[in-house]
Order: structure tokens, then C-alpha cells, then sequence
């Protein structure tokens, strides 16, 4: 038998092991982000130059740059964005407001969290079986439904979330003046939720900016400078896809410099949503 | 409908107030009816806002009726051809145009295992760093720095993976294993094989890392909803930290944790990019972790637009309905289990 200082010991000694897995867990997952910002800063960063921004996609062995692919992916987000960010805020709206506690928006809000995670390579199948099979061809405007399909449901999320962090009070003395329901909202809720609004368009645009699966088989790619969305569109995700794992040495480089383009965006765009989102809970 | 029974505008026209009445007879009739006329103008648009937003939240229902649909009516031709056997077999050849889904849906739960086994315990193990551990204001840039892990796109992890992680596995990593696990009986088999670099284990260890951010966020969110009570009264009877978090805070959050866990599961299995960088898009089963194989998303991602004829497209459209089926299951419990909590929360 074990005396009691004995056991004291060793329950400090189990603490102490198992805290100190925690700090180890920490530093492994602080240790990835920072291993994978550097090895993108160190090997993007010598192909950042101004023909990245002014010249097309080469072909293998020529220099070139990324023009083509930044302004598809442009192009697409903007109209996956324009067409999923008002969808998303009126179907946030109907759960956080009308179907409040309704059935209807239970199962909503249900399926719009599945289709949050759910696996954007199969909204790409979904999105090529009804618009590119229908059409015959790849297209621009496939790719940027299939964007506008994976920003709905974070649109909607942030919106209800945003819509029921404001009081109630506010709603009803808007209503003790005699405003319409419709009016109360626009009026009232949409403008004391607005930072928290925002903040789920820049997540979604985030997200959607290194979205490859859904364009693979919808926007496909484009070698020359296009902004015609009726037939197919480069992207920077594809690119880096294609170029990634080519057997070029150039491409691979233009690939890495992509991807140092493409995470620098997206971190922007996400730092700037959580400190929007922080300003508004810190009030 | 709610809005009927609350809003005073939508009631007003039936009954008289007082000023309708003091109205009535006067020179004010003409101003009546405007007021009139302005009301059922707020009535009109506040039923045409109402049916907007109802409509919106129709077609998200839509949306997952349509990709549910499309998916079942694009494998048709594959489920007559192959029917129940397409999941047990094998061979997938685009030249006898014989297709099975076997290797694939292997390939997908064995990398989701491997990174569930690492990224579990890690992410708990940052929550409860976050939690407990971490000095007060250090706490929102840590997280928020793991959040961003959950930020960065998959091709960007893809890329990494390729070009230096699996080139340091296949240099440093995998020969030490080999050589150490040589002449053990199960492990061999295991770790059996050339280091390529590329493989089951790497991808598992990409979706790893991928998938960290969902399980330590969730489970800090978690924790946070113990109450302080609970691990007060563990801490006065001199419970350490670490059996205060095993004893109090985790099966306290349990069900929340795993609804967590889930949700990183249903990331694993659908993540596509990444994994199609690292896996090696072999379809063969191989007991071999270090081996290539392939998963249901690679396959899809590498092989659709090459396609060609109807049999080998529905049949990749029958992987894509098969990952569906699974990631919706694996994600509908983990929102049952994070509802619970919610629920809970809010009582």
C-alpha cells in the first residue's frame, strides 16, 4: 500500500503530465499554422511581382502571371456572393424573426446546418448535373451557382445568430410606435445587427475565395484572360490545382505564389470579420 | 400566424379607435381613406416581406431536395448496372467499364480514422489549454490563431502537403518507422512498404490538422457552459486540475464534445482538395498506411471531367451520392448533439 504523501505525489505528478500535454496540443496546433504561413511566405513570395497581376497564365516554361485566374475568381465571387447574400439574409431573417420557435424553422435551420458542412465536392456534382449537363458546356455561371450554393448557408447562420443578439426591447417599442413588422425589421433589427451582417458576408466570401471542388466541373478553366461567363472561366484555385501538380517547375512556383495570394486574402478577410463581430459583442 | 396577433397595424382597420371616431362625419372623411390607403400599403409590404423571407427559407429546403435528387437521378444508370455490389467491390476500370466503390469508401474512413485519432486528443488538449491553462489575455489570440487553421482553404493545405510535408515524411518520418516496426508482426503489415511520402497517413494527418480548429473550438465552447460551481466544489475538496478536467469538466460536456468530434468527422470525410494532393489516388485496398490509395472525394475531384461515356460519370456520381449519405448521418448527429447542449444552455 501506498502511504499518503505517496499518492499526493503522484496525483501531482499525473496533473502535471497531463497539463503538460495540454501546452504540448497548444504548441502543436499554433506550430501548424505557423510551419504553413512560412513555407507559403518562403516559397510564394520570391514569384510576387507585377506581371503576377497583369499577365495570363503561360504555357509551360514561358513567364506569366495570374491575371486570368484572379479575375475569374473575382468574377465569380462577386455573383456568387451578389446572388447568395440576399437569399441567405432573407431565409436568416425568416428563422430569426417570423419562425421563431415554428417547425418549419426548425427543419431549416436543420438542413441549412448540414448543408454548411456538407461536402462542397458534391454541390459541384449537384451544380453540373443541372446547369452544365442542361447547357452542353462548362460556364462561368455554373461556377459562381455553385459559389452562390455554399454561401446561402453561412449567410443564413450568421444572420439569425446576429438578428437574435438584438433585444427584443428594441423590437417592441418600434412596434408600440406603430411600425409594421416588415418596417421594424429593415428598420430597426437590420440596422443594430449591421456590423454582425457584414461579418457573415466577409466569412462567406472568405469562404467561398479558396473554394476548388465546386469549381472543378463547373467553371472548369480557361487558359486566356475571359470575362464571358457563358463559356468556361479560370479561377486561382483551379489554377493552383493544375499547376500544382504539374510537372513544371514555372507553374509550380506560379502555384505557390496563387496560394500565398489566395491565403493572404482569405486571413485578411477573416481577421477583419472577427474584429467587425468583436467590436459589436465588446459594446 | 404570429404576426397577426401581435402587430397592432394588421388589426387596426376592424376595430374604430378613437380618433376614427372623432374623424367620422367631419371634413376629415378624404383623410380617412388615405390613412386607410397608407395602412393596407404597410399591410401589402408587410405580407410581401413575409412571403420573401418564407420563400428563402423554402429554398434552402430546396437546395438539399435538389442535391439529393439530382445525385440519385445522375446514379441510376450505375445502380442498375452494379446495384448493391457497387459497395463491395473492388475494381474500378474505366476501360472494361466495371466500377466499385470498396476502395474508395475504405480510403475515406481509414484517412477520417487516422486524423480522428490524432486530431481528438489534440483538439480536447487545446481546449482545455484555452480553458484552464492559458493566462487570461492570451486566450482570444490563441484561439482566434487555431480558428484561423480552420480558415485557411483546403488547396492551401494541399499544396503544403505535397511539396514539404510528405517530402520531410518520406525523408525523416517514414524510413525511422520502417526500420523500427520492421520485425513487429502487425505493425510491419501496417507500416509495411517504401515511404513515398505520399499516402493514407499523410492525408490523414493533413485532415488532421484541418479539422483540429472545429474540435478545440467546440469543446472550449463547451466547457465554458460548466458551471463554475461544479469545478469550485472539485477544487475545495482538493482535486488537481487535471482530475477536476477528466472528473468534472468532460463528462460534463460529453455530449457536446462529441457532437464536436462529428462535425469534424463530417469535415474529414468530404474534405477533397487536400486529400487529393497526398493520397495517391491508387484504387486498390492496401493494409498498409504508408501505401497510396484513394478516397470517394479524390476520385471524384481527379477523375469526373475526364469522364467519359454515361456509365463511368454515374458512376462517380454514385461515390458523390454514397459521401453524401454518410457525411448527412455523421452530421445530422452531431447537430442533434450540439442542439442538446444548446438547449440545455439556454434552460
Amino acid at each position: 500500500m501506498s502511504s499518503a504523501p505517496d499518492l499526493y505525489a503522484a496525483r501531482r505528478r499525473s496533473n502535471a503530465i497531463s497539463m503538460g500535454l495540454c501546452y504540448a496540443a497548444a504548441i502543436f496546433g499554433l506550430g501548424a499554422l505557423v510551419f504553413i504561413l512560412f513555407a507559403l511566405l518562403r516559397e510564394g513570395l520570391g514569384g510576387l511581382s507585377p506581371s503576377v497581376f497583369l499577365e495570363s497564365t503561360p504555357p509551360p516554361g514561358a513567364a506569366g502571371g495570374l491575371l486570368n485566374a484572379i479575375v475569374g475568381s473575382l468574377v465569380m465571387t462577386v455573383i456568387g456572393v451578389a446572388v447568395g447574400t440576399p437569399l441567405g439574409i432573407l431565409a436568416g431573417t425568416y428563422l430569426a424573426e417570423y419562425g421563431r420557435g415554428s417547425k418549419l424553422a426548425f427543419v431549416v435551420r436543420f438542413i441549412n446546418d448540414i448543408l454548411l458542412s456538407a461536402p462542397s465536392i458534391v454541390i459541384g456534382l449537384f451544380v453540373y448535373e443541372i446547369m452544365v449537363a442542361e447547357m452542353g458546356h462548362f460556364s462561368g455561371y455554373a461556377g459562381a451557382v455553385a459559389l452562390a450554393l455554399i454561401v446561402i448557408p453561412v449567410v443564413v447562420r450568421t444572420t439569425e445568430d446576429m438578428l437574435l443578439l438584438v433585444p427584443n426591447t428594441l423590437r417592441e417599442a418600434a412596434s408600440a410606435l406603430g411600425m409594421p413588422r416588415a418596417m421594424v425589421i429593415s428598420n430597426i433589427a437590420y440596422k443594430a445587427a449591421r456590423a454582425g451582417l457584414i461579418t457573415g458576408v466577409l466569412l462567406a466570401v472568405a469562404r467561398i475565395s479558396g473554394e476548388t471542388a465546386p469549381l472543378l466541373f463547373t467553371s472548369l478553366n480557361n487558359q486566356f484572360l475571359s470575362t464571358n461567363l457563358n463559356a468556361p472561366l479560370a479561377s486561382l484555385p483551379v489554377v493552383i490545382f493544375q499547376f500544382a501538380l504539374s510537372p513544371y517547375k514555372s507553374w509550380q512556383e506560379l502555384a505557390w505564389t496563387g496560394a500565398l495570394i489566395i491565403t493572404l486574402a482569405v486571413l485578411a478577410l477573416s481577421i477583419g470579420a472577427r474584429v467587425l463581430g468583436s467590436q459589436r459583442t465588446a459594446k | 400566424m404570429r404576426s397577426d396577433s401581435t402587430d397592432p397595424i394588421s388589426e387596426a382597420p376592424g376595430r374604430k379607435s378613437l380618433t376614427d371616431f372623432a374623424m367620422e362625419g367631419s371634413v376629415a372623411k378624404e383623410f380617412t381613406q388615405r390613412r386607410a390607403k397608407a395602412l393596407s400599403f404597410f399591410r401589402l409590404r408587410d405580407h410581401t416581406f413575409h412571403a420573401m423571407t418564407l420563400g428563402a427559407a423554402i429554398i434552402v429546403l430546396v437546395i438539399l431536395g435538389g442535391v439529393i435528387l439530382s445525385l440519385i437521378i445522375g446514379s441510376l444508370p450505375a445502380i442498375k448496372a452494379f446495384g448493391i455490389g457497387f459497395l463491395f467491390t473492388e475494381t474500378w476500370n474505366p476501360v472494361t467499364d466495371r466500377y466499385g466503390a470498396l476502395a474508395a469508401i475504405y480510403g475515406t474512413l481509414i484517412t477520417s480514422a487516422i486524423a480522428m485519432l490524432i486530431a481528438v486528443p489534440v483538439g480536447l488538449g487545446i481546449a482545455i489549454f484555452l480553458s484552464e491553462l492559458c493566462p487570461q489575455p492570451l486566450r482570444r489570440p490563441i484561439g482566434i490563431a487555431i480558428e484561423l487553421l480552420a480558415g485557411i482553404p483546403s488547396i492551401i493545405y494541399g499544396i503544403w502537403g505535397l511539396f514539404i510535408f510528405a517530402p520531410f515524411l518520406q525523408e525523416h518520418v517514414q524510413p525511422v518507422i520502417i526500420a523500427a516496426f520492421g520485425d513487429i508482426p502487425i505493425l510491419s503489415t501496417l507500416f509495411a512498404g517504401p515511404p513515398y511520402g505520399i499516402g493514407m497517413l499523410t492525408a490523414g494527418f493533413i485532415l488532421a490538422i484541418m479539422v483540429l480548429p472545429f474540435i478545440a473550438s467546440i469543446s472550449r465552447d463547451v466547457f465554458a457552459t460548466v458551471p463554475p460551481v461544479l469545478k469550485e466544489a472539485a477544487f475545495g475538496i482538493g482535486c488537481t486540475k487535471g482530475e477536476v478536467v477528466s472528473k468534472v469538466v468532460i463528462p460534463y460536456a460529453r455530449a457536446g464534445v462529441l457532437g464536436g468530434v462529428m462535425l469534424a468527422l463530417g469535415r474529414a470525410l468530404g474534405e477533397t482538395m487536400a486529400v487529393t494532393f497526398v493520397i495517391g489516388n491508387a484504387h486498390r485496398i492496401s493494409g498498409s498506411l504508408f501505401a497510396p490509395g484513394t478516397t470517394i472525394s479524390a476520385t471524384i475531384a481527379n477523375e469526373f471531367t475526364e469522364a467519359v461515356g454515361d456509365l463511368y460519370t454515374s458512376a462517380l456520381i454514385e461515390l458523390g451520392l454514397i459521401l453524401f449519405v454518410i457525411t448527412f448521418f455523421v452530421l445530422a448527429a452531431a447537430r442533434y448533439l450540439l442542439m442538446r447542449i444548446e438547449r440545455r444552455a439556454g434552460a
